[in-house]
């Protein structure tokens, strides 16, 4: 369960001053397949920012299972995130020297499993997401499809309770973004909580529920019957 | 990792040890990877430049060290041999010289003695031409040594200093050698007060003076040394100085003494020392006998050695803080990212503290194995020839070790600090690229 309270985020231009989120609440229930979109600049990346632990808000707090998680110091928010939250980011961010097993492997071997059982897990994770035969391959030598895949499998090796995705269609072909998406809606039905950043209102819709933000407010919060 | 422990906002002591064994192995991981599919050549540019570093760390200084040490080296091979013993301050000889001698060579260590007359003379080579009296003389003071050629070659090797004519016999009469410093054509300075001898060639008659007893000599030969007490000498048999000077009682002024390989001259010095020597001469061992300021010139070559090599480390430390700057700079995006995914930046750190070790070790091991399998062995075969010396290059494996482990702690500090500067940054300012 994600609980969030007003939370407030600005960023300085100068003399001016940029509000971001304007002290928004709303909760996500553990499970949830939650869309958030709207316009270019409307908060939504700022807000998965601040949900992922990987900037801290001016004010408000979000609660992620009863722990108020900005009131955890820089080490303790490392740990939260890589015991607890996984990411999928536009741009893929998979490491370039490192193999698609070695790339889903980084977190579970930080989290202190030994080599050969980080292996399996990240084997089975990229498995799931249909690259159990690119294993040895670089970022450099799959598509931008198969390299959003490794990904998301890096995402979910370590089972995290939840998984924050910035716009993971953003640089993908219709088709590859398809898969992609269904990748999601499959990890899902398993009862996984996503939070996924999308301005595509295509793929808002096959989510459980939709925010939009506009100007760093909610304007709308729908529940989806799919 | 269970939910109090987010909710005290406390790690325990021992989940902090096992984070950062975990950090250091996934550390190592991340930078096997990294250097194992980095460019190569950059890799290549970056381990020779530590092994140019490493070698000035330890060459520069050994040159100059080893500039002096080859001439202390040669004083001791050409001159005084393992233990000297000579005249005692206020003495102009060494009494009962056939005493000392005899100790010397009853020394269980003693290979051979070699016993040197000395006289204060001059040599004089244009006695003949010279007209009048206003005429220029052609001559040079000088020490003149009488020896037994048989003894002073093997104590010091002496015959194979020749350059031109030949070595002495015990037979010989009326030749002498001339050290090369004597000659102008071998050290052509005009300087007020210092003289050497003109047009001089092997077989040239020369007149020689001391104590007032002058004699026609043959020069038989020219020896070159950089050793001045050798090239600045003129030589002669013992018999015949001798009778020159008039020391019918054999009393001798030096005795070198060459020792058994392995043995030790302190050992013997006590020994020569104890048979009760010390009451007619100094007895040192050659390290004693080396002049004061080759020794003040070693030690001050020593200093500067260590200044240039400590200039060096910096240089090298400031090397490695910009290749892994820049390193880090540029992979800035992707430390983001792996703080992002939860990866602890004492890992991160440690990938880049690695890479600089691995980057010194590389460097050192090749330096090492160049310094050792061939450029000490180079200069020890092909000395550098400075006018004073020929230089050899010191390197001793505890130096070279002190330096290598200066050298790697210097580059862990400069692999350190750069990585911890761009680890510091803000996550998603380092993701995001601003």
């Amino acid at each position: 369960m994600i609980k969030v309270e007003k939370l407030v985020k600005s960023f300085h231009s100068g003399d001016s001053e940029l509000v971001a989120l304007k002290g928004m609440s709303f909760e996500v229930p553990r499970g949830q397949f939650l869309s958030v979109t709207g316009r270019s600049g409307s908060g939504k990346s700022t807000l998965l920012y601040q949900l992922g632990l990987l900037d801290d808000p001016n004010s408000g707090n979000v609660i992620i299972d009863g722990i108020p998680v900005f009131e955890l110091n820089a080490r303790e928010k490392t740990q939260f995130r890589l015991e607890r939250l996984g990411y999928v980011f536009q741009d893929y961010a998979l490491l370039p020297e490192l193999s698609s097993l070695e790339n889903v492997m980084l977190p579970l071997l930080m989290m202190g499993f030994t080599k050969a059982v980080a292996k399996e897990k990240s084997a089975q994770a990229l498995t799931k997401v249909g690259l159990g035969d690119k294993l040895p391959n670089l970022p450099s030598q799959l598509s931008g499809g198969q390299q959003q895949r490794v990904s998301i499998a890096r995402a979910i090796a370590h089972n995290p309770q939840i998984i924050f995705a910035d716009e993971p269609t953003a640089n993908l072909d219709t088709e590859t973004a398809d898969a992609v998406l269904k990748t999601f809606e499959e990890l899902h039905r398993e009862g996984q909580t996503i939070i996924m950043v999308t301005h595509e209102e295509e793929y808002s819709r096959r989510t459980d529920r939709v925010i939009t933000l506009s100007d760093g407010e909610i304007v709308s919060d729908i529940l989806q019957k799919k | 990792m269970n939910q109090s422990k987010y909710r005290t906002g406390k790690i325990s002591f021992k989940e902090r040890i096992k984070h950062t064994v975990i950090s250091i192995k996934l550390g190592f991981f991340l930078a096997l990877k990294q250097l194992s599919r980095s460019n190569k050549w950059t890799t290549v540019l970056i381990i020779f430049i530590m092994t140019l570093t490493f070698l000035n760390l330890v060459v520069v200084s050994g040159i100059l060290v080893g500039l002096i040490e080859g001439s202390v080296n040669a004083v001791k091979t050409r001159y005084l041999s393992d233990v000297i013993v000579s005249t005692l301050d206020e003495k102009n000889y060494i009494k009962n010289s056939p005493f000392v001698i005899n100790v010397a060579k009853s020394l269980p260590w003693a290979e051979r003695t070699s016993s040197r007359y000395l006289g204060s003379g001059t040599v004089e080579a244009n006695y003949k031409t010279r007209i009048k009296d206003t005429d220029k003389v052609n001559s040079v003071g000088t020490i003149i040594a009488g020896i037994n050629p048989d003894d002073e070659d093997v104590v010091t090797g002496i015959k194979s200093l020749i350059v031109e004519g030949q070595y002495l016999t015990a037979t010989d009469y009326d030749q002498v050698l001339l050290g090369h410093n004597l000659l102008k054509k071998y050290l052509p300075i005009e300087s007020p007060g210092f003289s050497t001898l003109s047009d001089v060639e092997v077989g040239d008659k020369v007149r020689i003076e001391i104590n007032g007893n002058v004699r026609e000599v043959y020069v038989k030969g020219i020896l070159k040394s950089k050793v001045d007490e050798v090239s600045r000498r003129v030589f002669m048999t013992d018999t015949q100085l001798r009778g020159l000077l008039g020391r019918s009682d054999y009393n001798v002024n030096e005795i070198s003494i060459l020792l058994k390989p392995g043995s030790d001259p302190v050992v013997a010095r006590d020994a020569m020392l104890a048979s009760g020597v010390g009451q007619y001469a100094k007895v040192q061992t050659f390290e004693e006998g080396v002049p004061k300021f080759l020794k003040d010139i070693k030690d001050t070559f020593a200093i500067l050695g260590n200044v240039i090599s400590s200039i060096g480390l910096v240089v090298a430390s400031i090397t490695i803080f910009i290749v892994i700057f820049i390193n880090a700079i540029t992979r800035r995006k992707y430390i983001g990212i792996l703080k992002g995914i939860g990866i602890h930046s004492t890992a991160i750190e440690f990938a880049y503290i690695v890479q600089s070790l691995f980057y010194a070790i590389m460097g050192t091991l090749i330096g090492v194995v160049f310094l050792f399998g061939f450029l000490k062995p180079y200069v020890g075969l092909h000395p550098i020839d400075f006018p004073f010396s020929d230089g050899i290059l010191v390197a001793t494996i505890s130096g070279v070790l002190i330096r290598s482990g200066i050298l790697f702690i210097a580059t862990l500090i400069a692999g350190y600090i750069p990585a911890k500067i761009v680890v510091k940054q803000n996550t998603l300012d380092a993701i995001l690229g601003r």
